[in-house]
């Protein structure tokens, strides 16, 4: 019995594909989720860290607030948020947006200051706008960067979304967290595999959106 | 809420808090370590054989990508619901951190210095342990930094496989039991002894880096790779 056979057992079984509890559902309820949340990240993360970062203020305590978040847990946040206000979605979504700000605006900022500034003076000295610079001088050449930043976030999006299946919500952490109290190993190898497949995919994306946005200018050779 | 039973911790978790925060250091940073034994020679080996450091940085990438709780049942077939499994996917997560941290830090040691040494007599060893590797301590602690605090996060979603999270068994206790200030505490003592881990590698690094200047603006690093720039969370 090891996990290939597990793998094997739970994608051959009908009965997982169909209905309320299938795969086609709960893949639908944890793309929903991360599609949700970390559009609501990038809404927020993104402009802040483009504006600062074009403006080099305020790094210091971007990181500070940075480094302050990451010593929370977002599993204990997650729970508590439950406890004391029940189940729901705002309470999961919540600490999903929290979760994928900080480094969607860190990696922004430091990204916009990892420019070369030769160009961005030129830019200038020709007489472009600030939001010229910002978008067609910066942007571009960042872009590298800040793909990374909202890849990590969307990235631990996909991750913790399965952790809110633990607070009463659908996803394919459902199949992860049913399976461990039914003791049912299929179940929780299926889904982690799914989750562990989903993860894998938004790599692929961002590495295809990349492929697509960046100038070959711009891409890096390592 | 009930604050008067903060510190009230259930009998099922068998440690009094002192004990689950020692048993939580033990989870969190020994697989950092183990990271870091692993992480020296291979970054060593990336740093010689430059062919070796795409692979290797795309390998580990994927890895990472893996959420920790599908990671953590992923192995449960083959190491029960022990503190291992907790900590292999932790020791796995760090190397993703500290490979690219120490390998660009050995890279960013100047040409002329590492002439300066040959030109002193000092073989590749030598050179390596006595010249490169100090003034990489910098790229190498903040490496340390990242893994260690996400390390400290990460532990407690071990107590969904089966009571292994330290801290994080309070949380669950607090589902269980309905009792939110459970949650409060895990949630505090975790942010803490992140606090506190963070600020000991910071005192680290100014005793091993007495050149340095005490008050240093964040150090610039240049970002170049596809490694992650912040922590993993989950």
């Amino acid at each position: 019995m090891n996990l290939f056979h597990f793998i094997d057992a739970f994608f051959s079984d009908n009965a997982h594909w169909h209905g309320y509890d299938g795969i086609p559902t709960r893949l639908a309820e944890h793309l929903g989720y991360t599609l949700e949340a970390l559009g609501l990240a990038v809404l927020i993360g993104l402009p802040v860290g483009l504006v600062t970062g074009h403006y080099g203020r305020g790094g210091n305590a971007l990181s500070l607030i940075a480094t302050a978040w990451r010593a929370l847990p977002t599993f204990g946040l997650l729970v508590l948020l439950t406890l004391l206000y029940g189940f729901g979605l705002v309470n999961v979504m919540v600490p999903l947006v929290v979760l994928a700000v900080p480094p969607i605006l860190v990696t922004t900022y430091e990204a916009m200051r990892s420019v070369d500034p030769s160009p961005v003076d030129a830019a200038r000295g020709m007489g472009m706008s600030e939001a010229g610079v910002l978008f067609q001088v910066e942007l571009p050449a960042a872009l590298p960067l800040v793909l990374s930043g909202i890849r990590s976030g969307a990235i631990q999006i996909v991750s913790t979304a399965t952790i809110a299946a633990y607070v009463g919500l659908g996803g394919l952490g459902r199949f992860i967290i049913d399976g461990l109290y039914q003791r049912d190993y299929e179940k929780v190898v299926g889904g982690a595999t799914l989750v562990a497949g989903m993860a894998l995919t938004t790599l692929a994306v961002f590495w295809a959106a990349g492929r697509v946005a960046v100038s070959p200018g711009v891409r890096r050779s390592g | 809420m009930n604050w008067d039973r903060l510190f009230d911790i259930p009998s099922d978790l068998q440690h009094s808090w002192l004990g689950l925060v020692g048993l939580h250091l033990r989870e969190a940073l020994l697989p950092v370590l183990a990271g870091l034994l692993v992480s020296l020679p291979l970054a060593q080996l990336c740093v010689r054989f430059r062919w070796l450091y795409p692979p290797v940085l795309w390998v580990t990438t994927i890895l990472y990508a893996i959420p920790s709780l599908a990671f953590f049942v992923l192995l449960i077939d083959y190491t029960g619901q022990t503190e291992l499994t907790v900590m292999i996917p932790l020791t796995v997560y760090s190397l993703v951190v500290l490979v690219p941290a120490i390998v660009d830090g050995v890279r960013s040691v100047p040409q002329e210095t590492l002439a300066a040494a040959t030109a002193m007599g000092l073989g590749p060893v030598r050179r390596y342990v006595q010249v490169q590797l100090p003034i990489a301590v910098p790229a190498i602690i903040a490496g340390l930094r990242v893994a260690t605090v996400s390390s400290i996060s990460l532990v407690s979603i071990g107590s969904i496989i089966g009571n292994q999270g330290a801290l994080g068994n309070l949380i669950n206790d607090a589902n269980i039991y309905n009792r939110p200030e459970l949650a409060v505490n895990a949630v505090l003592s975790m942010a803490l002894l992140a606090l506190l881990t963070d600020g000991a590698l910071v005192a680290v690094r100014l005793v091993l880096t007495p050149w340095m200047p005490r008050r240093v603006t964040r150090a610039r690093t240049k970002t170049k790779t596809s490694a992650p720039a912040t922590a993993k969370e989950v």
